[in-house]
């Protein structure tokens, strides 16, 4: 199976700052994928060294078989769209999309006809049609992002590459251009990269997600896949809420403050971990085996569901339970907690 | 007053009260505050205006068009002129690049070069002018070897041509810098992922993002490349009809008590600066909206 973009163990320093220390990625022909990490990870500079626009000091990117380093901007045919749209303002919209073909050297350049026509092809398929004439001045924020998003489709590229595409809008649009873009990959099926900071984005809209946090890929897998099965603390603490509790494994239970909390565990090294438990992974439970007793401190509305912070002897912070029923426990009530699925990290 | 109403009243009261202090205590103080102002610009700006105006034409049309028609007059206005069609353009392309490299890249001695450019607006006009005669004068540093090959730039057309380059320097410059940084270099990395040049991307996105700051530099450029008197007095050895430029014509004449003459050719300065100015502000009312979106967007 052949590879679209391979980036192999990419270094890149900004003065004495490593912004991406040793990162690998293979990204499959007509993949979505999304690089996810909080500010700071290196997520952006690795969008950009596979765009060309920063090099890297080791390490290669290859389209293809190709190494890019031998490859100029122009050959590359990367469609980069950029966070705030970056949309020429001098020009009309029409312009716009039509300027990576008037760019074209002469022999390769198509006829003005033939690029007008393109223009509204491509004005038709992001569902502007017939705005060739207006300018960036006139478009909103949700448009503006689907010009620049047409502008880079117009030189058929290798790769799209899309830096915090829906970052600078509201969250309405923010949610109607995620559905709209999911759709227009599955109808165009280009190879895209795009860059966010917010799990729920990433989660929802890539095929694979990439995860970042320090210059390093700490993770690489399916939306389920990250979720339920995060290879490091971060990134299970990223990609959603999740309690934190101390914990020692003996056997196939894990102990928390001598007290099985967690059983049928298959790790076999025992002593010192963490165990990371998400507030729907926690049942109010009348009586089991394997539980934990403590006191609802604090009751709030968390979006759908309604949330309970529960105090536990011997953990700093109250547990975050999330109620599957509409019966909720009273203030100052004693309850039971049973996990019923947490994920477990030896401690460093 | 019922102690219901109180808090009622108060409320009231509140925003007009802090309304009438945001916008000036009386209208009295609002009439002196422009008053003093329009007396001032009246003073100093508007009355030596017409004055040189009234100056120029008070020994009637024919003294005046024999005042700029002299031939004296016709090679300081050549002069300058040609000094100006030179050194705008070289300050344009400087200027442009200038800006370009501070507000595109990051080096080391960015901020210096930043000051460097600013010299010619502190330095006074005479130490501009000068410098270049301890440079290039006949006791200077190169003088010798100028004279060897029979190259002449003090008191000579080369010379008053460097001054004003010195001079007028930062105004393309200072105009382009903060319109540059605060544009970024977005643009233009998209125009060159989407495969144009870099000399096409310089003309077709740079260019025209900058234009109407490029132009107000331009204006101001040219104004001052034409009026510059300080520097240019000094490398210019004053040579009737071969190195006087119209300032120092004016002041030539007016030394040798040709008033009239002096203010004919003065008003043709002014007049310059009125254009300048008209143009400035046509275009600023005209293209309010586009100057508006390549500023903001």
């Amino acid at each position: 199976m052949s590879v679209a973009v391979t980036i192999e163990s990419v270094e890149k320093r900004f003065q004495n700052f490593p912004a991406l220390r040793g990162v690998s990625l293979d990204i499959q022909p007509g993949e979505l994928v999304a690089l996810l990490g909080p500010s700071g990870s290196g997520k952006t500079t690795l969008l950009r060294v596979i765009a060309g626009l920063e090099q890297a000091e080791r390490g290669r990117v290859l389209f293809g078989e190709t190494d890019t380093r031998d490859l100029s901007l122009r050959e590359r045919r990367i469609g980069f769209v950029f966070q705030h749209y970056a949309l020429f303002k001098t020009m009309s919209v029409g312009e716009n999309i039509a300027f990576g073909l008037k760019s074209r050297p002469r022999a390769e350049r198509p006829s003005p006809a033939e690029i007008r026509k393109r223009v509204s092809e491509l004005l038709e398929l992001i569902q502007l049609p017939g705005l060739e004439k207006r300018y960036p001045s006139q478009l909103s924020g949700g448009q503006r992002q689907r010009i620049a998003l047409a502008r880079a489709l117009a030189i058929e590229p290798r790769v799209l590459l899309l830096d915090e595409p829906f970052g600078a809008l509201d969250a309405k649009v923010r949610k109607d251009l995620r559905a709209w873009l999911r759709q227009l990959h599955q109808r165009t099926g280009h190879t895209t990269v795009f860059v966010t900071h917010d799990q729920e984005e990433a989660l929802e809209l890539a095929d694979r997600v990439a995860i970042l946090h320090d210059g390093r890929l700490e993770q690489v897998g399916s939306p389920d896949d990250v979720y339920d099965h995060p290879a490091t603390p971060f990134v299970c603490q990223f990609l959603g809420d999740a309690n934190h509790l101390p914990v020692k494994v003996v056997g196939s239970q894990a102990f928390f403050q001598d007290r099985p909390v967690l059983g049928g565990l298959r790790q076999n090294q025992g002593g010192p971990a963490s165990l990371y438990v998400r507030p729907q992974h926690l049942r109010i439970v009348d009586d089991a085996p394997l539980a934990l007793p403590g006191v609802v401190e604090h009751l709030r509305r968390n979006g759908p569901l309604r949330r309970a912070e529960v105090a536990v002897d011997g953990l700093p912070k109250r547990l975050d339970v999330d109620l599957a029923s509409q019966v909720a426990p009273a203030i100052g009530e004693r309850i039971r907690l049973r996990i019923t699925h947490g994920n477990l990290f030896a401690a460093a | 007053m019922s102690d219901a109403s109180l808090p009622y009243q108060i409320e009231d009261l509140a925003p007009a009260r802090a309304a009438r202090r945001v916008k000036g205590e009386s209208r009295l103080v609002q009439f002196v505050l422009v008053g003093v102002s329009l007396a001032f610009l009246c003073l100093f700006l508007f009355l030596p205006l017409i004055s040189v105006f009234v100056e120029a034409g008070a020994r009637g049309w024919h003294a005046y068009r024999e005042a700029i028609l002299e031939p004296d007059a016709l090679a300081a206005i050549r002069l300058t002129l040609l000094i100006a069609a030179i050194a705008v353009p070289f300050n344009v392309i400087i200027g442009l690049a200038a800006a370009w490299a501070i507000a595109k890249f990051e080096f080391r001695g960015k901020s210096l070069l930043i000051s460097f450019i600013d010299l010619p607006f502190s330095v006074s006009p005479v130490i501009s002018g000068l410098v270049f005669v301890l440079l290039f004068g006949a006791q200077g540093y190169f003088g010798p070897w100028l004279a060897a090959n029979n190259l002449k730039i003090i008191f000579a057309v080369p010379g008053i041509l460097l001054a004003t380059i010195f001079v007028t320097f930062p105004f393309v410059a200072r105009e382009l810098i903060p319109h540059m940084q605060s544009l970024g270099s977005a643009d233009e990395e998209t125009a060159l992922t989407l495969g144009a040049s870099p000399w096409r991307t310089f003309f077709t996105v740079t260019l025209p993002n900058v234009k109407w700051s490029l132009f107000y530099g331009v204006l101001l450029c040219n104004a001052r490349a034409m009026g510059e008197f300080g520097a240019v007095a000094v490398v210019s050895g004053k040579i009737r009809g071969v190195t006087t430029t119209m300032p120092l014509h004016v002041e030539i004449l007016y030394n040798e008590y040709m008033g009239a003459a002096a203010f004919a050719v003065a008003s043709l300065l002014a007049g310059l600066a009125l254009v300048t100015l008209v143009l400035k502000t046509v275009l600023e009312w005209r293209f309010a909206d586009a100057i508006a979106a390549s500023r903001h967007h």
